[in-house]
């Protein structure tokens, strides 16, 4: 009898933030000027240089905190963290491995284990070789990075799946996004995350040995990744063998985990007190400043959608990017008698889908207005025109920003409401493909497809539907 | 006026000449960086010429405005090289000035020159220095102590009329106190540490090395301050003034005993005891005290002291700065680099600093060693709680040979057995010469300094009590003035 196997995956989740300089000196945080001209003594490690602890950083971190349902503490400290590498010019970057600003948290079915504060690295290029510092000719340091302040969020381990990971990751991504503290931009690596998994008899409550997953840049990819790993795991418990710890790197192009390092290799980090900076001890007035900032959240806000009676998926996609969610309350408010769930399925289907036809116009930039799309579900929900010409309608008001009554009226789309004239394409629909007609009558009723197509095709989409359907049906004799 | 009255006058007293005319600003700095030039002392390892000296500096400062300054190598200085007494950075230049020393340009004090000094301010002898050691006016084949050896011996040798140092465990007052000399070390916090190369942050301090302690005074007026660029500096409170007080009346001395059991030279014993004598005349009262913890002292500090190093030193590894001894790959970028640049005491309090952070030993060593440190904090409030002061010799002995200690590193740090305690409570302390003594086994007279400290930020009242008993001594420092030029 073989043993069913159980993941248990926790997450650690380094989140850029947007300050305006970086966590302990005053050079300016950017994204794609050239090399080292952000810099300073303080982020080069200049001898004799002391860190200063960035104000605004504490102020988001506690905002990020607060988001997450944590507990914010009245007293966090810094530590160094000791490692050589040409990216870390002190050669210890400055964490907080003791006391983090904050702790036992949660965010939707997982809990925080705390969240801490600390400096990204440098960035380092390994020129020639393949990119990797193994075989390359030259590795090049680009200190504009080093010293961004990071929020770093550790997870219970609660997560089960590559998939829940995925849409977790997805959630904390839009939830971090709304409190406009990062740009939680994976590929530009401002939101990150490694993933710590284990399998265990289904049903156990042990843990594992874990492997930790570096690094990816989409929640695709990681969820990719953690499946890969899982079924990895499996094959080896199974096959009589033992999980080593070890640090993994998943290539999304190959499908293929490579080890980076042992236990063995593994660092000792010689955490220290950071003796160069004081405690950060927040006000009353700082703690009650973050959790009044927060706006409402995507998880509150999909579940306030779903009571409306939206959809579940429609909910969370409107949930997560607050522009569109801006957008859909626009067309609820524009007019009170659409129905939630209606609106919602417009903006996320039909409505979505012309923009990602413009090449992935971005919302912002739609000549679409709120108004005008409620003015267009209007018109098809009171029938006065058809479903399939409400979407022609809506190409139109994409592509052209025009009013939709104006393109109704222009291209002649208003339904037919005379149901003797449509009555007459529906007979002539029959003859003109006997086919169809001769399967449906042989009990093939699939087969209506093809002449509902024809009557819409002879009414440009002015048809209702429904109606054409009972007529084909009546003629047919079903 | 003659050389020799310009040689011995302290900062203030030269001031004061500037200000009524006497001579000249330039006439002083033409006069210093002449002395500084003859320096037989290897007191200086980067002297200043006129325009140099002059950079940066407000000829309108203040008060104390054109009396030039020596300043240990380990503060960063702007477009002039510094070291911190290392190979590993030889030729250094730093692109920024510290704090303490813009405060000091912008004061009016030019700049003399960079004093030598042990190397990353590890070391109680100069001997450590990358360059060679400092010598001791009084007696050139002895130590001028350390790590502010350079300054020391300039200010006690008549090549400087004042100088910044910094002490961690004792690297101002024991070098004031073997050349004779007034070293104050202020409260941890009251100087900013920014642009100071650091050895171990949570116990270095600058401070100044003069020829009286209304010098002293006078610089740590002007040094002191909260600093936006170092978080842990807090100023004190109000301007520091220069002293007047007399006498001691209402004030208690107090005297650990307990510390003061073995391994104290008679000589200096000898002055210590007369001092306390002299404060009782001045109407102080001398009271024993208890400091339970303060023998643990100098086994926490070498093991706080040298993790703090390991991990301020990672820094130099051969990628931006300083020596790059290999660039075969990585790791020997690393290696060779470290091998050939740092000094053996400074590899030794690396690799010690290192294994007691190691995983597994940091509770055992560091955590250990943080706790004595909390009990020696908790010793000196209870002691405050009775006494104004508590009073120690500066060092156990006198000025060293060259050569005498190298061999046993642990007797060499037991020369700051009675400063270590005072760095790791983060209180102020002042050494001031107490006279001269002979070394254990004979040899010539050599001062003996006698260290007086506070509770934090009382440095006014320290000064102040520090300068009734300098008036009462009336000590002669003119044998090491007449030491410093060849």
């Amino acid at each position: 009898m073989s043993t069913e196997y159980e993941a248990v995956i926790g997450l650690e989740i380094h989140v850029q933030l947007s300050t305006r300089t970086k966590m302990f000196c005053g050079c300016e945080l950017s994204f794609g000027d050239d090399p080292n001209v952000h810099t300073c003594p303080v982020c080069l490690a200049l001898p004799g240089v002391l860190p200063v602890t960035n104000a605004q950083a504490i102020e988001y971190a506690l905002q990020i905190g607060a988001a997450l349902d944590c507990e914010l503490s009245p007293v966090s400290t810094f530590d160094r963290k000791n490692y050589f590498y040409p990216d870390n010019p002190k050669a210890y970057q400055i964490t907080q491995a003791a006391r983090p600003f904050a702790e036992n948290g949660r965010l939707g079915e997982v809990r925080i284990h705390h969240a801490h504060l600390e400096e990204d690295a440098a960035k380092t290029i390994h020129t020639g070789g393949g990119g990797r510092i193994k075989g390359s000719d030259a590795s090049e340091v680009d200190f504009n990075r080093g010293g961004t302040p990071l929020v770093e969020i550790v997870t219970e381990p609660d997560l089960r799946s590559g998939a829940q990971v995925r849409e977790w990751g997805q959630l904390l991504r839009a939830t971090i996004k709304q409190l406009g503290v990062s740009d939680v931009n994976m590929e530009e690596g401002s939101l990150r995350c490694d993933a710590n998994i284990s399998i265990r008899p289904a049903g156990s409550d042990t843990l594992g040995t874990k492997t930790e997953l570096k690094n990816m840049n989409s929640f695709r990819f990681i969820e990719r990744g953690i499946e890969a790993e899982i079924a990895r795991q499996k094959e080896v418990v199974s096959s009589g063998g033992e999980v080593e710890q070890e640090t993994l790197h998943f290539d999304p192009a190959t499908g293929e985990l490579h080890s980076l390092r042992s236990k063995e290799e593994a660092h000792d980090y010689r955490y220290l007190p950071e003796p160069d900076l004081v405690p950060v001890v927040p006000t009353e007035a700082m703690l009650e400043a973050a959790r009044n900032s927060l706006p409402e959240l995507p998880a509150a806000r999909a579940a306030r959608y779903e009571q409306l009676g939206v959809s579940e998926q429609a909910a969370l996609l409107l949930s997560f990017e607050t522009e569109w969610a801006g957008f859909f309350e626009g067309v609820l408010e524009a007019d009170d008698t659409i129905e939630p769930r209606v609106a919602a399925n417009w903006v996320t289907g039909e409505f979505a889908a012309e923009l990602r036809k413009l090449d992935d116009q971005p919302l912002a930039e739609s000549r679409v207005a709120p108004e005008s799309l409620a003015t267009l579900i209007g018109l098809v929900a009171s029938k006065k025109i058809s479903h399939g010409a409400g979407k022609t309608v809506l190409e139109e008001m994409v592509s052209s920003g025009a009013d939709p009554a104006a393109v109704v009226a222009e291209k002649g789309l208003e339904q037919i409401s005379d149901s003797g004239e449509l009555e007459k394409i529906v007979i002539q629909a029959i003859e003109d493909n006997p086919k169809p007609a001769e399967q449906i009558r042989g009990g093939n009723e699939k087969a209506i497809g093809a002449l509902v197509g024809a009557v819409m095709k002879a009414t440009q989409g002015r048809a209702d539907g429904g109606e054409v359907n009972r007529l084909l049906r009546q003629h047919l004799g079903l | 006026m003659g050389d020799i009255e310009l040689i011995a006058a302290s900062g203030a007293e030269t001031a004061a000449k500037i200000a009524n005319g006497e001579v000249s600003a330039d006439e002083v700095l033409d006069f210093w960086l002449q002395r500084a030039s003859g320096d037989a002392l290897n007191g200086y390892l980067w002297s200043a010429d006129r325009e140099s000296a002059r950079d940066g500096v407000d000829p309108d400062g203040g008060a104390i405005a054109g009396v030039p300054l020596a300043i240990k190598d380990i503060f960063c200085t702007e477009g002039v090289p510094t070291t911190a007494a290392s190979k590993i950075l030889g030729g250094y230049i730093p692109p920024y000035t510290a704090t303490s020393v813009r405060n000091t340009r912008a004061a009016g004090l030019p700049m003399l020159g960079k004093t030598n000094m042990d190397e990353f301010a590890m070391g109680s002898s100069n001997e450590n220095s990358a360059y060679g050691p400092s010598l001791n006016p009084w007696d050139t084949d002895r130590v001028p102590g350390g790590s502010s050896g350079g300054s020391a011996a300039v200010v006690a040798g008549g090549l400087a009329p004042w100088a910044l140092g910094t002490d961690t465990g004792g690297s101002i007052r024991q070098p004031a106190g073997f050349c004779g000399i007034v070293g104050l070390k202020p409260t941890y916090g009251a100087i900013s540490r920014f642009g100071m190369i650091a050895f171990a942050s949570s116990l270095d301090q600058c401070g100044p090395l003069t020829r009286d302690v209304t010098d002293a005074a006078l610089l740590l007026d002007v040094l002191q301050g909260r600093d936006d660029y170092d978080s842990t500096s807090v100023g004190i409170d109000g301007d520091v003034k220069a002293p007047t007080a007399e006498r001691l009346d209402g004030l208690t001395f107090g005297v650990p005993r307990g510390l003061m059991s073995e391994g104290i030279e008679a000589g200096v014993l000898a002055r210590f005891e007369e001092t306390l004598i002299r404060i009782a005349e001045l109407g102080g009262e001398i009271v024993d005290i208890e400091l339970p913890h303060a023998g643990h002292a100098i086994s926490a500090y070498y093991v706080l002291a040298p993790a703090e190093a390991s991990t301020n030193l990672q820094r130099y590894d051969g990628v931006r700065y300083g020596l790059r001894a290999s660039d075969e790959d990585l790791l020997a970028m690393y290696e060779v680099t470290r091998e050939d640049g740092f000094g053996p005491e400074v590899k030794r309090r690396i690799m010690l600093g290192t294994y007691a952070l190691s995983s597994g030993f940091y509770d055992a060593y560091y955590g250990r060693a943080q706790r004595v440190r909390t009990r020696i904090v908790e010793d000196f409030d209870r002691a405050f709680g009775k006494v104004d002061f508590v009073v120690t010799p500066t060092s156990p002995t006198v000025a060293f040979k060259l050569g005498e200690k190298t061999a046993d590193p642990w007797t060499m740090y037991l020369s700051d057995i009675f400063t270590v305690p005072i760095s790791l409570a983060g209180i102020p302390a002042i050494s001031i010469p107490a006279g001269l003594a002979e070394p254990d086994g004979g040899g010539p007279e050599l001062p003996v300094g006698f260290q007086i400290a506070a509770p934090a930020f009382a440095e006014q009242k320290l000064i102040e009590a520090s300068f009734a008993l300098e008036q009462a001594i009336g000590f002669d420092g003119s044998a090491g003035l007449a030491g410093g030029v060849r």
